[in-house]
C-alpha cells in the first residue's frame, strides 16, 4: 500500500557527512524520499527540537536519501547534530518539481540551494550540454563540486565555482556570471535555488532575454500541507502550489525577491 | 425550480454557506481573493490578537493516522492593527475577522482597528484548546464572555458571532451567555484538545504537546452540538468540524445550520474543495426541490 505522505515516518540516520565546517548531510534508508522529485521537500522531524521543511539529497546508495543541512537557526543546528543511529521523523515528499528542458541548461545553486539541483542532475539526457553554477561564500563552504561532476561525466558539461571573497573558483557573486552567461550564449533552460535574491537576479537575467527560467523558493513554513498559510507568496502556497514557480510569474510577482513573511506572518522588506 | 446557494446567518448574507475555517490559510488578501474566486462564501482570518504572535515552535501540526489533523499553531497573526492595514483595500470578498483576546477591552480595542475595513462579521474565538488565558479559557467563564460580548456589541453594529467548543464548562452554557448578551450567530465547534506520541521515539510529537483535534474524525461531535443548540435556542447557527463532503455539509444544515466552515479538507484536497461542495449541494437542492439553504435548515428536528 501507498504510503500516506502526510504520515510521519521515523527513520535511522546512517550516515553523516562533513561537506563543510558548517555543512553535513544525513544520509538514511527510505525507498519513498530516495524516488523524491527535484524541487520537492521534506518536513524533518528533530525529536524534541523541531520540524523544518528540507530538500531532499539523493544518495549514491539505492534505497536511500539523504538531507544536506547548513547549521544557521535552531531547527537547522539540531538537526546538523544529529549523529549515526540518532531517530528522525519525515513526511513528505511534498510540493511539484521543475520542467526539464532539454539542450543547453544552466544550473544555479547557492549553499544549500544546490540540493534540489544536484537531484536535478540526475534527470538530464545524455546529449543534454550542462552548465552548472556553485556559488559560495568562500573556499572553506564549497561542496558538491566533485559530485556534480561525477553525475555529469558522461555529458558534455562545465562545472563552475564562484566564492564572494576570490577564494576559490572565480571572484564574485553568481549572479554577475550568470549574467555573463546568459549574454554570451543560448540555454533553453535555467534553474535555480539559493538565497532569494540570488533566484530574483537569475529570474531576471533569464527571464528579461526570453529564456526559460524556473525557481524553487523558500519561504517561513510551518505545516507544509496549505493549512496554517505561513508560506504565501502572493495568491499561492510554497508548500503547495510549489516549490517551484515559472520565471513568467515570478517576474510580476509583487513579494518575490522584495519581502518575506516573518513566523507571525508580517511581510517584512529583504 | 431555481436553485440557489445564497444563505443568510441572521443578517450576514453570503452567496455560499460553505465558508473558510478560522486559522487556515488566513493571512493574506491575495489568498482571500483566491479562495472567494474558489467559491467560498466568505472566509474567517485567523484569529488575531492585540499584538502580533510568533505561534508555538514546530512540530505545529500532526497527521493522525485514521483521518483528521492534531495542531498547535499556537494562534501565530500579524496583529488586528497590521491586519487591518492588509485588507483595507478589500471590497469584494466577505471577510470575517476573528478575534481572541483575554478581556473585554482587547475585543473593543481590535474592532476599533476595522473602522476603515468593509468587515462581514467578528467571529470571537472563545475556544481555542492549545493557547493559555484564552479562547477556550475564556470561553469556559460565561461571565467573562458576556463582558466580552457586550463590550464588543457596544463597539461595532457590524453582526458578532461567537465560536465555542468543548472546554470544560458545558459549551450550551456558554452559548447562553453569548445570546444573553446580544450575540448574532453561533459557530459550533471548534477543535478538540488532543495529543499525539510517537512510540520509536517515545515523546508528544507536537512541540506543545497538546493541540486541537480537527477533520473528519470530530464530524459527528460537532453535529450533535449544532443539533444541541439548535434544539435549545432560536440562533443562527455556522456548523463547523469535520466538512468535507458536501453530505457532510448538508447533515450540517439539516441539524440546524445555515452555513458550515470547513479548515481540515483543504489541506486534505486543497482549494478546489469549495466549488466540489458548492456543487453537491446544489445538486442536492434541485433533486429534492429546494430553492434555498433555509428550506432545509432544521429538517432533521422534525422526525
Amino acid at each position: 500500500m501507498q504510503r500516506n505522505p502526510n504520515h510521519t515516518t521515523i527513520v535511522t540516520i546512517e550516515k553523516v557527512i562533513d561537506e563543510t565546517p558548517t555543512v553535513r548531510t544525513l544520509v538514511f534508508s527510505d525507498n519513498v524520499m530516495s524516488d523524491a522529485l527535484p524541487g520537492q521537500f521534506a518536513m524533518v522531524w528533530i525529536p524534541g527540537v523541531n520540524e523544518l521543511p528540507m530538500s531532499v539529497m539523493i544518495s549514491k546508495e539505492p534505497d536511500k536519501a539523504a538531507f544536506t543541512v547548513r547549521k544557521h537557526g535552531p531547527a537547522s543546528t539540531g538537526l546538523f547534530n544529529i549523529k549515526e543511529g540518532q531517530q528522525i521523523g519525515i513526511r513528505g515528499p511534498y510540493g511539484n518539481s521543475f520542467d526539464l528542458k532539454e539542450g543547453k541548461l544552466l544550473l544555479v545553486g547557492g549553499g544549500t540551494g544546490l540540493v534540489p539541483m544536484m537531484r536535478l542532475l540526475t534527470f538530464v539526457k545524455p546529449t543534454d550540454d550542462v552548465t552548472i553554477l556553485i556559488g559560495a561564500k568562500s573556499k572553506d563552504e564549497v561542496f558538491f563540486e566533485n559530485l556534480a561532476n561525477s553525475i555529469l561525466e558522461n555529458n558534455p558539461h562545465k562545472v563552475i565555482v564562484s566564492t564572494d571573497d576570490g577564494s576559490y573558483g572565480e571572484k564574485g557573486f553568481v549572479t554577475d556570471l550568470v549574467e555573463k552567461l546568459v549574454d554570451e550564449s543560448h540555454f533553453d533552460g535555467v534553474y535555480v535555488c539559493g538565497p532569494e535574491i540570488m533566484m530574483y537576479k537569475t529570474v531576471q537575467s533569464a527571464h528579461s532575454r526570453n529564456i526559460f527560467v524556473q525557481a524553487s523558493l523558500e519561504r517561513m513554513m510551518k505545516c507544509g500541507v496549505g493549512i496554517c498559510g505561513s508560506c504565501c507568496i502572493g495568491e499561492d502556497l510554497v508548500c503547495r502550489d510549489g516549490t517551484v514557480f515559472d520565471g513568467d510569474y515570478l517576474s510580476s510577482n509583487k513579494e518575490f525577491g522584495h519581502f518575506y513573511r516573518n513566523k507571525a506572518g508580517i511581510l517584512e522588506k529583504y | 425550480m431555481e436553485s440557489s446557494l445564497a444563505t443568510s446567518i441572521g443578517q450576514i448574507q453570503l452567496d455560499s454557506p460553505v465558508m473558510l475555517a478560522s486559522g487556515i490559510l488566513g493571512i493574506s488578501l491575495d489568498v482571500f481573493n483566491r479562495l472567494y474566486r474558489s467559491g467560498a462564501g466568505a472566509v474567517v482570518t485567523k484569529s488575531l490578537s492585540t499584538e502580533p504572535w510568533e505561534g508555538y515552535p514546530n512540530p505545529t501540526i500532526f497527521s493522525v493516522k485514521g483521518g483528521g489533523w492534531i495542531n498547535a499553531v499556537g494562534l501565530s497573526n500579524p496583529g488586528a492593527t497590521n491586519f487591518a492595514k492588509m485588507i483595507e483595500p478589500n471590497q469584494k470578498v466577505p471577510i470575517i475577522i476573528s478575534l481572541v483576546g483575554s478581556i473585554p477591552e482587547d475585543f473593543e480595542m481590535m474592532v476599533k482597528q476595522f473602522e476603515n475595513c468593509k468587515v462581514t462579521a467578528y467571529e470571537l474565538n472563545l475556544s481555542c484548546p492549545h493557547v493559555a488565558k484564552v479562547g477556550l479559557e475564556v470561553g469556559d467563564d460565561p461571565e467573562l464572555v458576556k463582558k466580552i460580548v457586550t463590550t464588543t456589541k457596544n463597539t461595532t453594529d457590524v453582526p458578532i458571532i461567537a465560536k465555542v467548543g468543548l472546554g470544560t464548562t458545558h459549551y450550551l452554557n456558554t452559548v447562553s451567555a453569548a445570546i444573553d448578551s446580544g450575540i448574532d450567530a453561533i459557530t459550533a465547534i471548534n477543535t478538540v484538545r488532543a495529543m499525539a506520541i510517537d512510540v520509536e521515539t517515545q515523546r508528544p510529537i507536537l512541540s506543545n504537546k497538546f493541540g486541537g483535534l480537527s477533520g473528519t474524525p470530530i464530524k459527528p461531535i460537532a453535529l450533535r452540538c449544532v443539533y444541541e443548540i439548535s434544539l435549545k435556542h432560536n440562533i443562527p447557527i455556522i456548523g463547523c468540524g469535520g466538512v468535507s463532503t458536501w453530505e457532510d455539509a448538508v447533515e450540517f444544515f439539516l441539524a440546524g445550520a445555515s452555513a458550515i466552515q470547513l479548515g481540515s479538507a483543504v489541506g486534505d484536497n486543497w482549494i478546489d474543495i469549495f466549488s466540489e461542495i458548492n456543487n453537491g449541494i446544489l445538486q442536492y437542492m434541485k433533486r429534492k426541490n429546494y430553492s434555498s439553504i433555509k428550506d432545509m435548515v432544521g429538517l432533521a428536528k422534525k422526525s
